[in-house]
């Protein structure tokens, strides 16, 4: 079976055109990368201005319990018939919904609970200082929050290239095209090269996101936050939510 | 497709059998999972809080475990354990270990140190301490990463029918290649059901183990 | 604002939405420029209510406050804070910008060019006694007590006339407390603020206050007066309740040896006779005396070791000696603690002025 493996793995025609892993890597980061930019800007100011008010903890809490309860596969398999209903086609509109939708709740949850739980010493000292509630904001709730908010991006885009595969199910040309195909006609090899490209990818965006919140905050020790989120109001569960 | 209504009831009817089999199917595959799960992470748990040097290892690879796609891991197992149930359990045991681990280590290691100095001064044997006051007071924690493991797993689950392991996802997956909303419908609406119905079971559970928990919120209101 | 101000409240009142009683009701105070005010009284006095509206953080229901003449709610407010010094229990430090950063905060507020706030921080760190390379470490690296220094640095940076403290040291260990205490009492006689603060701690606001403020639960007022007036004369039982019962001892603490007369005590210079020991020892009705030679005490003897002249062998030395700076506390601990029940009184030069007896602290006491 690693025999079939290696066989397409050094067969050309596996890696270059329209089908080749190459262009399919290619769709599959390029859905991932758009669909966690639009989250993270539509995401950010409400969650922020929610945060800042200290209001709607309520509705992080739902939000996480919601998305946890609901699996990736039934969003995308519920956002298709839509999809083709309303004129969007196959691929790239009903995967990105769905993926859209599974990476907000994280995201939101994170910098909620990041801004509303920083310490209510700090922000008062900031307002007796003479700071504008904008400087509030911008200067300190938002940089005090960044460990958190990065933990959110990260468990939301490595969600989202996890599930972007899943888009295969619906027409969407990516690395999990090739598994489907691999399952369907008992070509091992193939499954095997293309489920373990995009298990390394997976591991390259938790690595990516993980060094890349080590750089942003060189004040807070990872596990200072991983421990604020385990023991916040929303349980484990930002940490989790699938 | 246009004129195609998103849900058809007379579906349901006529489909009572299958749907009473892929609710059996579904909980057998959540439960064995999640229960094999619970035992490999407190082993794991176990040596962890023995020799506290093996914790970020431990953790670190049932993290990577749970960030690779179910999809991928699926497959991955497929061509070895071969499609059906086998393969669809050993991903989803992994992908429990992350949630289970942290949760047991965490509820562990937040039980108060005078309680444990307490337990050890009145001559508790370490492993009876170890079970009558560490694990009895982590069990909030304990319950609630069981809670969050079986919903995960419950929702995981649909997709484990892409490598033929039964359960709700079959609805979807017959579905969506046929074009047809209803069973995408039917298969989604019960998934998620039984996610919300087991969120509420473990919720009482965790009330009836730990009455504790009542008195001081009660208290502190 | 600049140089120093005092700050004036008129018939301040804040009543909470929902509350049935004030948690401040008509407070008139007067805090004159370059004084601690020491705002004290149990929980639920409105203390941190007050301290509060003076930087507007909390809006009073009526009445107003004034710095300087001028009401705080004609400035904008956040202009109004830039030139109030704000320290407050958990410090309130940003966690995610390092120390100098957190001291230069107001003046990069202000618009101050980078060269200016850097020269400013150093000097800061300086005043309360950091190292310089803590400013560039975070504020989770240090411990309490630092971080509190920095707190202050912090509430210092633009040179406001006034600095609002709100139980600035409760959250400390009673060592580092009291090396806080100190260090803000040097620092105060330096820099000259109106400053306000509010503690729970009766000890502190005698310790710290120019002036004490003593407040009821509803922000009642009970009481102004400096400390040793307070001491000296509670304007009510619950004062005299609130300041304890070593309310006496705590007077001693503030009153210095030099505000006292000692009396003379029996002594007798080295080559005096006998009967010049004896009539002194009579005279005072005790069985020792002191030997002095040249405006020095040597020590002391008992009647029965007085053998012919008086001589400086075999003189025991006392064992409590005091001078004018000295606190009456330590005259009279000293005295307790002697077998002769006196305390020594030297000038700064260490000549002899005279002996304490607790008569004598009574009898100063009562002046």
């Amino acid at each position: 079976m690693l025999q079939e493996a290696l066989d397409y793995l050094t067969d050309a025609d596996s890696w270059w055109g329209r089908n080749g892993l190459v262009n399919l890597l290619w769709n599959h980061v390029r859905l991932s990368v758009f669909t966690v930019v639009v989250a993270v800007v539509a995401t950010i100011p409400p969650a922020l201005w929610f945060g800042h008010r200290r209001r709607g903890g309520d509705v992080a809490v739902t939000i996480v319990n919601l998305s946890r309860a609901v699996p990736t596969f039934a969003i995308i398999a519920l956002v298709f018939p839509f999809s083709l209903r309303y004129g969007f086609g196959l691929g790239f509109w009903p995967t990105f919904v769905a993926l859209f939708f599974l990476a907000l709740p994280p995201i939101f949850v994170n910098v909620y609970l990041g801004v509303s739980e920083i310490d209510r010493d700090v922000v008062e000292a900031a307002r007796a200082m003479g700071m504008r509630e904008r400087e509030v904001l911008l200067d300190v709730e938002l940089p005090a929050a960044m460990p958190l908010i990065a933990t959110g991006v990260r468990i939301s885009a490595v969600q989202v290239v996890a599930t972007t595969t899943l888009g295969a199910l619906v027409g969407f040309r990516c690395l999990g095209s090739p598994i489907l195909q691999g399952l369907s006609t008992r070509d091992y090899g193939k499954v095997i090269v293309a489920a373990t490209i995009v298990a390394v990818l997976s591991l390259l965006t938790e690595a990516f996101f993980a060094l890349l919140a080590r750089r942003l905050t060189p004040w807070a020790r990872s596990d200072v936050a991983a421990a604020r989120v385990q023991t916040s109001g929303a349980g484990a569960g930002s940490e989790f939510a699938v | 497709m246009s004129t195609e209504p998103l849900i058809r009831w007379d579906w349901i009817p006529d489909h009572w059998d299958d749907i009473r089999e892929a609710t059996f199917e579904h909980l057998q595959l959540t439960g064995s999972s999640v229960a094999i799960g619970f035992v490999i992470a407190m082993a794991m748990a176990v040596i962890s809080i023995r020799w506290r040097f093996l914790y970020a290892p431990l953790a670190a690879v049932s993290g990577a475990l749970y960030a690779i796609p179910s999809l991928a891991l699926f497959a991955l197992l497929v061509p070895f354990t071969g499609l059906g149930y086998r393969s669809a359990q050993i991903a989803l045991v992994s992908y429990t270990l992350l949630i289970l681990l942290r949760n047991i280590v965490a509820g562990i290691d937040g039980v108060p140190q005078s309680v444990k100095d307490a337990a050890d001064g009145m001559g508790y044997e370490p492993w009876r301490r170890f079970i009558a006051v560490d694990l009895r007071l982590a069990t909030p924690t304990i319950v609630g990463g069981l809670r969050i493991a079986t919903v995960t797993i419950i929702g995981l689950v649909t997709v484990a029918a892409l490598v033929g392991s039964g359960g709700y996802g079959t609805f979807i997956d017959d579905g969506l290649s046929r074009d047809f909303p209803t069973p995408i419908v039917v298969g989604a609406g019960l998934s998620i059901a039984m996610a919300v119905v087991f969120d509420v079971l473990f919720v009482l559970l965790q009330r009836i183990l730990t009455p504790w928990t009542r008195v001081q919120t009660a208290q502190e209101a | 604002m600049s140089g120093q101000a005092a700050i004036r409240l008129v018939g301040l009142t804040k009543q909470y939405p929902g509350a049935d009683r004030p948690a401040v009701d008509h407070l008139d105070l007067e805090m004159p420029a370059g004084e601690i005010v020491a705002l004290v009284g149990p929980s639920g006095c409105g203390k941190t209510t007050t301290l509060k509206m003076l930087n507007r953080l909390i809006e009073p229901t009526s009445g107003t406050i004034e710095i300087d003449g001028r009401p705080v709610n004609e400035l904008p407010v956040h202009e109004l804070r830039r030139g109030i010094g704000y320290v407050i229990q958990h410090t309130g430090l940003f966690p995610h910008k390092t120390v100098g950063a957190n001291i230069g905060t107001v003046p990069r507020l202000l618009g101050w060019d980078k060269d200016r706030i850097r020269g400013r921080v150093d000097e800061l760190g300086e005043l309360v006694g950091l190292e310089p390379e803590m400013l560039r470490r975070y504020p989770g690296a240090l411990s309490g007590g630092q971080q509190q220094r920095v707190g202050v640095a912090r509430a210092l940076a633009a040179d406001p006339p006034i600095l609002l403290m709100d139980e600035p040291y409760s959250a400390v260990d009673p060592i580092v407390r009291a090396r806080l205490q100190d260090e803000l009492l040097d620092l105060q006689r330096n820099v000259h603020k109106t400053i306000v603060l509010v503690t729970h701690d009766v000890d502190e606001a005698i310790k710290l206050g120019d002036r004490v403020v003593i407040l009821n639960v509803g922000g009642r007022l009970e009481q102004v007066a400096p400390p040793a007036e307070l001491l000296a004369s509670p304007a009510s039982d619950f004062v005299a309740d609130f300041l304890g019962e070593d309310r006496g001892l705590k007077r001693l603490a503030l009153l210095s040896v030099s505000e006292i007369v000692p009396g003379d005590g029996p002594i007798a210079e080295v080559g005096d006779g006998a009967e010049i020991a004896r009539a002194a020892m009579d005279e005072h009705h005790v069985d020792w005396f002191g030997v002095c030679r040249n405006e020095r005490m040597l020590g002391w003897l008992w009647r029965h070791e007085l053998n012919g002249t008086v001589t400086d062998t075999d003189v025991r030395p006392f064992r409590s000696v005091v001078r004018p700076t000295n606190t009456l506390r330590t005259a009279l601990d000293g005295i307790v603690n002697s077998s002769t029940n006196v305390a020594i009184v030297e000038d700064e030069g260490g000549r002899y002025r005279g002996m304490v007896r607790i008569e004598e602290i009574s009898e100063g006491m009562r002046a």
